[in-house]
């Protein structure tokens, strides 16, 4: 494109619009890499100290300053697979029946609420989570299970400890709702991008709804299908103010479904005004946001790789 | 026309108020004690025009702020160590005492009906016991029915000057609390789950059965939460009420306090309450602007005058007389403006 512009010296509004573009472009780079960089240079002297022990010790101790990164990394990762887990198959649902099923009048007031949900802010779900849904696993949901499930031998086990309400399961199931807006809105979107005559030779052929969901519209939106849940994950990777209300905050590693844990994202929230500067609890804080990056780094790299045969098509 | 002639003598009028009342002070720190300095600062802008902008950061945050001389004063709930207070040039003085006291979930157990021992307390909170109807709790609460139910520790999971308090009572009460876990603002907790502030100790407290909390006393007052009574070091059971936090803070030895650090940490008295702390406000002893540091020290002379009330009507403990007395002398001997002369 740029090759195209500078053909055409006498423009000179182009010129100054295509370097503000390119500015623009390097300035998404150069915001990036500071970030990278100051988190990284802020993490060292937590990277020096504990050398990779930091990445593997689940240990959490302001009192003796003595800092690991296994509890928040595995509370952040766990969290958010059981987010997706319980999100995907729902969106998927609200998607295929906005797209396929529904009566043309109904779709739209069902379209505006989902990206409605999508805008709610992250504070309110948390609040929702902390006064709704953490009352009803203390008062209902957790003392059946654990003096249900609790009692039975071996798998007992899984499923014993005080009701608190907040946990991993019960952060994971927030989040839930919070990525589902996001990826069911994308997925209608592109839902829709299927060619209307693609379907209907399916349907012509005597396919059901399932089989041309499954056969046509699916493979034709791959791609994007899986950019949306991507888009999800990353929300619920970062997730700070809705995950901190119900998820118990706890620097151990749960045992227990319903035991409590602790993010990246929560964990450096709550700690950072206790922080002083130069301690190296501050420098673990920022060691564990550059963590974060490393690992939203990661889920982008593999979800690439998993698009890459059908990027071709 | 009339009318941009009122709006603008209105605009005018406005402008020369505000610069009349210029006379701002700024702090950054701990949350603990910012009812209290908000509800000063609200009075003292009416009484003696300053105005105060105080942000409850964190006293970690506080600490920071003061150090690098963005505010007029810090404060923090946990006294700051001497060589720091001294490398950053910093006065240090108290202003109030609070008061941490223990809340419970236990269906039947009524406000100040259970009684609980510091060592027991410490156990609970190390995950040693953990069903309430423990042989350790039984044999204290005599005539009390207390269920087989799990025992819910809950915690502050932001750090606070709180979780300072509490855990320096634990380590008073408890050598193995003091070895493994220890105090700061925040620490390793070995059992329970974390909630965010007061209100969310109190809320998790409330929804799980079962559950113990620790929330400053203003907060379980105004709240109306069930409290426990806990046996101070004179091996008196006592019920959490201002009598009790006052002789605790009477009991402190602040003649020979380095810093005014006292400690008011389970006294060796038949009335006190065991679980009580005083706050402090950091000063810089070589202010640049003379001025503004005395408005800072015109602010808390006047809160010591007359702020009793408004402090105790929140909760808070007021200074001793003598406390005061000694922190005036301590602003004039200590602090001076760059002119060399004492600023108050």
């Amino acid at each position: 494109m740029s090759q195209a512009i500078t053909k055409r010296p006498s423009n000179r509004g182009d010129a100054i619009f295509a370097g503000l573009a390119r500015l623009s472009g390097l300035l998404v780079l150069v915001l990036m890499g500071g970030i990278i960089v100051v988190l990284f240079l802020g993490g060292l002297p937590a990277f020096k100290q504990f050398g990779a022990g930091f990445l593997i010790s689940d240990d959490w101790d302001p009192v003796q300053n003595s800092f690991g990164a296994l509890v928040p990394v595995f509370g952040t990762i766990v969290t958010a697979v059981l987010a997706l887990i319980m999100a995907v198959p729902l969106a998927f649902g609200i998607a295929f029946y906005l797209t396929e099923l529904a009566p043309l009048w109904f779709r739209r007031p069902v379209g505006t609420a989902i990206e409605l949900l999508a805008a709610v802010p992250s504070i309110i779900y948390g609040m929702w989570g902390f006064f709704v849904i953490v009352p009803i696993m203390a008062e209902y949901v957790q003392p059946f299970v654990i003096d249900s499930v609790g009692e039975l031998p071996w798998i007992g086990a899984f499923f014993q400890g005080p009701p608190f309400g907040t946990g991993i399961l019960t952060a994971a199931m927030v989040l839930a709702v919070m990525i589902i807006p996001f990826i069911a809105a994308t997925m209608r979107d592109v839902f829709d991008t299927v060619p209307l005559v693609f379907k209907e030779s399916a349907y012509g052929l005597g396919c059901t709804t399932w089989e041309v969901m499954r056969s046509i519209v699916i493979p034709y939106t791959r791609v994007s299908v899986v950019g949306g849940i991507i888009l999800g994950l990353g929300r619920a990777l970062g997730e700070t103010m809705a995950v901190t209300f119900v998820i118990g905050n706890t620097n151990r590693i749960a045992t227990t479904i319903f035991g409590p844990g602790n993010t990246i994202a929560s964990l450096v929230a709550l700690e950072f005004p206790e922080s002083e500067t130069g301690s190296l609890k501050l420098s673990s804080l920022l060691a564990l946001g550059f963590l974060l990056f490393v690992i939203s780094f990661i889920v982008l790299a593999i979800s690439r790789m998993l698009l890459k045969p059908g990027a071709k098509a | 026309m009339k009318k941009t002639v009122a709006m603008t003598a209105m605009v005018l009028a406005m402008t020369a108020a505000a610069g009349a009342q210029a006379q701002q002070i700024t702090g950054a720190g701990a949350t603990f004690p910012a009812p209290v300095y908000t509800k000063w600062g609200e009075a003292a802008k009416a009484a003696i025009g300053l105005e105060l902008n105080y942000q409850a950061i964190g006293s970690g945050g506080g600490q920071n702020q003061i150090l690098q001389r963005t505010v007029d004063f810090g404060a923090s709930d946990a006294p700051m160590a001497a060589d720091k207070l001294d490398s950053g040039k910093l006065l240090q003085f108290p202003t109030v005492m609070g008061a941490v006291v223990v809340i419970v979930n236990i269906p039947g157990v009524e406000s100040n009906q259970l009684k609980i021992s510091g060592a027991v307390l410490a156990e609970i909170y190390a995950g040693k016991i953990t069903k309430w109807n423990d042989p350790k709790i039984v044999e204290m609460n005599k005539g009390v029915t207390l269920p087989s139910l799990a025992i819910a520790p809950v915690y502050r999971a932001d750090g606070s000057g709180t979780t300072f308090v509490f855990a320096s009572y634990l380590s008073a009460v408890s050598h193995d609390w003091k070895d493994k876990v220890g105090a700061a603002t925040s620490v390793k907790w070995p059992a329970g789950a974390g909630a965010k502030g007061n209100d969310g100790v109190s809320a998790t407290v409330r929804n799980t059965k079962g559950g113990i909390g620790y929330v400053e006393y203003a907060f379980a007052s105004q709240n109306k939460l069930t409290t426990v009574e806990l046996r101070n070091k004179a091996g008196h059971f006592v019920k959490p009420e201002m009598a009790t936090f006052s002789a605790a803070a009477a009991s402190g030895d602040w003649a020979k306090a380095q810093n005014f650090a006292v400690d008011l940490i389970d006294r060796d008295c038949a009335t006190c309450w065991p679980i009580v702390s005083a706050t402090f406000i950091e000063l810089p002893k070589d202010p640049k602007d003379a001025a503004r540091s005395l408005n800072v020290i015109k602010f808390f002379d006047w809160a010591y005058k007359s702020g009793s009330a408004m402090a105790t009507s929140l909760e808070y403990i007021p200074l001793p007389e003598a406390v005061q007395t000694a922190v005036r002398a301590a602003w004039h001997a200590q602090i001076m403006g760059p002119d060399g002369k004492p600023v108050y």
